[in-house]
């Protein structure tokens, strides 16, 4: 007889107020433990593609900016490829990590990213995906981190076709995954709750 | 180049049950921080489904050693020495090699190096708090610690967290990020925390309970704690639906 035997994932817990104790220690002062926080520096001078920074803040449900929130992002490079042993289409530019982690600042809530503009990815049956940057939000108070995607506002067409926003059945949210553009600054705030609720995946 | 070849097949998806729910009115942070409308389910895609390799050699000689690498030379942290070790695995029990293990805790009277803590119990000046690992080819990682305090948090009027460390675990995926705690056997806190009862099912909050581990405890230096952590398994690629003449 055959048996179904698979564990069961760890269960989440909340990250905490003190997360960049671990995660982002030199950002808190306490240096000397890590040469330089994990993921601080996605680029460098070669780095291809169009560098863009992105902002914003995370808001709850009474819209006070979080300031101890933590975000993750992971992204394609500027011709669409993944910095990742599991990428098998080709060789990602070397000069890009693809990943990177900020702390919001502890005063303003503020999250900044330096990056480059993804390129377009495939969704699992071949058409495009219009070009997107995956988020990851942890913080005192959320109890499995939050995952959502930023778009870009000048790929309309291609964010039109996009096999995930073409999923969201309520189109008045699509624009909460839709950065605010200007120059090459792209502005993503991100809400937990409320009128304007950022639709979040469960992925 | 040639590339490793690691299974890239979408996760299995996540159990939203066995997982702490996002509101959890008893730890009272949640309520204005936990969405409010359902998630959006999709299957994974690539953006999902790889995640950024951490080298071995982007470690430090001391991250794994929290009772030495924030002391000053010849002295250590105070407190109870462990060693906390363990495997990483995913939920097909395989072992998750290269995966970055980061740590954050108090120190033994419970208090944090962090300028927001502001917990009247002291600061040991040779503790820092933060470590990290990568796990080995099976999977396995260790640390060496001291054992954190339980500590006073504004909840409700009296609630104490257990004795606990802070878990990031980054596998080969990054659906497959997760966060937790461990905790220790025997602590009295345990059942009594609003954070530990964020997690319904008793099973799922004893996944998170470290036990002490006599057989790898180095006589007359530091006891051991084991702690296992589960990550999600992934489906094999072998079958995924491609559009018609894809
Ligand atoms: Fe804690």
């Amino acid at each position: 007889m055959t048996k179904l035997e698979y564990l069961k994932e760890s269960p989440s817990q909340t990250a905490g107020p003190y997360v960049h104790i671990g995660c982002t220690p030199n950002f808190i002062g306490n240096a000397g433990i890590f040469k330089e926080d994990l993921g601080a520096r996605m680029v460098n001078e070669q780095s291809k593609g169009q560098r863009i920074t992105i902002k914003g803040r995370v808001f709850d449900g009474t819209g006070t900016p979080l300031k101890d929130a933590l975000l993750e992002i992971w992204q394609a490079d500027s011709e669409g490829l993944f910095n990742s042993p599991s990428e098998t289409r080709g060789d990602a530019d070397p000069n890009f990590t693809g990943w990177g982690r900020q702390p919001v600042n502890l005063e303003t809530g503020e999250f900044c990213f330096e990056t480059v503009k993804p390129g377009s990815v495939p969704f699992p049956d071949g058409r495009a995906q219009a070009p997107h940057i995956n988020f990851w939000i942890v913080a005192r108070g959320i109890n499995i981190g939050l995952n959502t995607r930023m778009y870009f506002p000048e790929e309309e067409e291609a964010n039109a076709a996009d096999p995930v926003l073409s999923r969201i059945e309520h189109r008045v949210r699509v624009p909460t995954l839709i950065a605010k553009q200007s120059g090459d600054t792209y502005t993503f705030d991100i809400y937990i709750q409320g009128e304007n609720e950022t639709v979040f995946f469960d992925i | 180049m040639s590339k490793p070849t690691t299974n890239a097949g979408p996760f299995f998806p996540r159990d939203r049950n066995w997982h702490p729910q996002a509101l959890s009115p008893n730890y009272k942070t949640s309520v204005l921080r936990s969405p409010q409308k359902a998630l959006l389910s999709f299957g994974n895609t690539i953006s999902e489904t790889t995640g950024p390799v951490f080298g071995h050699n982007m470690l430090g000689e001391l991250d794994h050693d929290l009772v030495l690498n924030y002391a000053k030379p010849g002295e250590s942290a105070l407190g109870e020495r462990i060693i906390v070790h363990g495997h990483v695995m995913d939920e097909e029990a395989k072992p998750v090699p290269n995966a970055l293990v980061e740590v954050w805790q108090a120190n033994a009277g419970g208090r944090y190096r962090h300028k927001k803590d502001g917990y009247l119990a002291p600061l040991d000046p040779n503790f820092g708090g933060c470590g990290r690992v990568t796990t080995d080819e099976n999977g396995y990682y260790a640390f060496r610690t001291i054992r954190p305090g339980p500590y006073p948090w504004p909840n409700g009027v009296n609630d104490w967290r257990p004795s606990h460390i802070h878990f990031s675990l980054f596998g080969s995926g990054f659906a497959q990020r997760l966060i937790t705690q461990m905790y220790f056997e025997g602590d009295p806190h345990i059942p009594m925390c609003p954070i530990v009862r964020t997690i319904n099912d008793p099973a799922a909050i004893e996944m998170l309970v470290a036990k002490l581990d006599m057989n790898h405890t180095v006589p007359m230096d530091a006891r051991a704690y084991r702690f296992d952590i589960v990550l999600r398994g992934r489906r094999s690629t072998m079958f995924e639906n491609r559009m018609e003449g894809n």
